[in-house]
């Protein structure tokens, strides 16, 4: 099964665990996703399948885009991302893709647009000190101090942080719990927080840094080249 | 009611009893220690409640041997077997954070009457 699906926070709040610990969930309405294209190796040159997730009405869909939706019979949606997968020949047009793919325990990783907070100054951007707000502090208090040395090397280095927009930028949790599935209501809840504010887009997958479950395939292995 | 409530709700306890500002309740709280687990009970005025669904708390406080002790209880943790109220009080504010700085006779709060 797909090991990647579409989804919309809905916000957080907290349960309860069996212990009577108070656990911090983010409650994310997940799927379901249509599968909507499939790419291959053979024609598109990789292996991926398109996911379709949310309605769109049909007078705000363009021609060309509910051809494209035809083809795999389904209803215009809001949004299409692309998902990798290992083999394509596994997945049909048309096949949906629920909450169900994760189950209690496992562990995801979930992307999504981080809040925007607009140009940031450094003492918000990069957590910088700032200046004393008295002992005759003048014209900066909040400004980033010395950004280098003079003659040598004449230049201010690449990567050095200053000020600029902060947030509004593809941002990703790794290693987030799922604490509940529900395949029915389409309702996923994870331990913590995800990127992005209520009613934002979210593609939730399978950990790539924890082990996985059986669903999937291990990944291909890397060959070692000898000493 | 939106999504994210109707999840709450599933989690909420239902059999609440009404803790109103200014009474006294007996909280029955549950303990693990270690294997063993027992239940302790705190008694004292509810000089605070949070409404926020399955995070609604009461503050309760009471003064043990001189010195003020205040808890916080979230009502709908399953650590909270029982709540008791156990006298209700005559009160005119929703937060009795002015009983901190009063002791003694100072401190009471009148019992509301009962029609």
């Amino acid at each position: 099964m797909s090991n990647t699906i579409l989804g919309r926070k809905l916000g957080m709040t907290q349960i309860f665990d069996h212990l009577g610990n108070a656990v911090p969930v983010t409650l994310i309405q997940a799927g379901p996703c249509t599968v909507t294209q499939i790419k291959s190796e053979r024609k598109e040159g990789y292996n991926a399948i398109q996911l379709g997730f949310g309605e769109r009405k049909e007078k705000r869909t363009t021609k060309p885009a509910k051809g494209h939706f035809e083809k795999s019979a389904s209803s215009p949606k809001r949004y299409l991302r692309e998902a990798t997968v290992s083999d394509p020949d596994l997945y049909e047009l048309g096949q949906v893709i629920t909450a169900g793919i994760f189950k209690v325990g496992d562990v995801v990783d979930i992307s999504g647009t981080s809040k925007g907070k607009g140009f940031a100054g450094v003492m918000k951007r990069h957590g910088f000190s700032g200046f004393k707000a008295t002992h005759g502090t003048h014209e900066s208090k909040r400004g980033p101090g010395s950004i280098g040395a003079s003659a040598d090397p004449s230049r201010v280095f690449k990567g050095k942080k200053m000020p600029g927009q902060m947030g509004n930028r593809k941002a990703t949790v790794q290693n987030l719990k799922v604490v509940d599935v529900r395949e029915d209501q389409h309702l996923i809840a994870v331990k913590g927080p995800v990127p992005g504010a209520k009613n934002g887009l979210l593609i939730i997958k399978k950990a790539i840094k924890k082990p996985q479950t059986e669903s999937t395939p291990p990944p291909p292995e890397t060959e070692s080249d000898g000493e | 009611m939106n999504t994210l409530e109707m999840y709450e709700k599933e989690h909420m306890k239902r059999d609440i009893p009404d803790t109103p500002i200014g009474s006294n309740v007996k909280v029955h709280y549950r303990i693990i220690e270690g294997e063993k687990e027992r239940i302790q009970i705190f008694e004292g005025v509810v000089i605070a409640r949070k409404r926020a669904g399955i995070r609604s708390a009461i503050t309760v406080r009471k003064v043990s041997a001189g010195i003020g002790i205040e808890r916080v209880f979230p009502i709908h943790s399953p650590k909270i077997e029982r709540i008791q109220v156990t006298r209700l009080g005559r009160v005119r504010r929703s937060k009795l954070y002015y009983l901190r700085a009063l002791r003694g006779k100072k401190a009471r709060i009148r019992e509301k009457d009962q029609y």
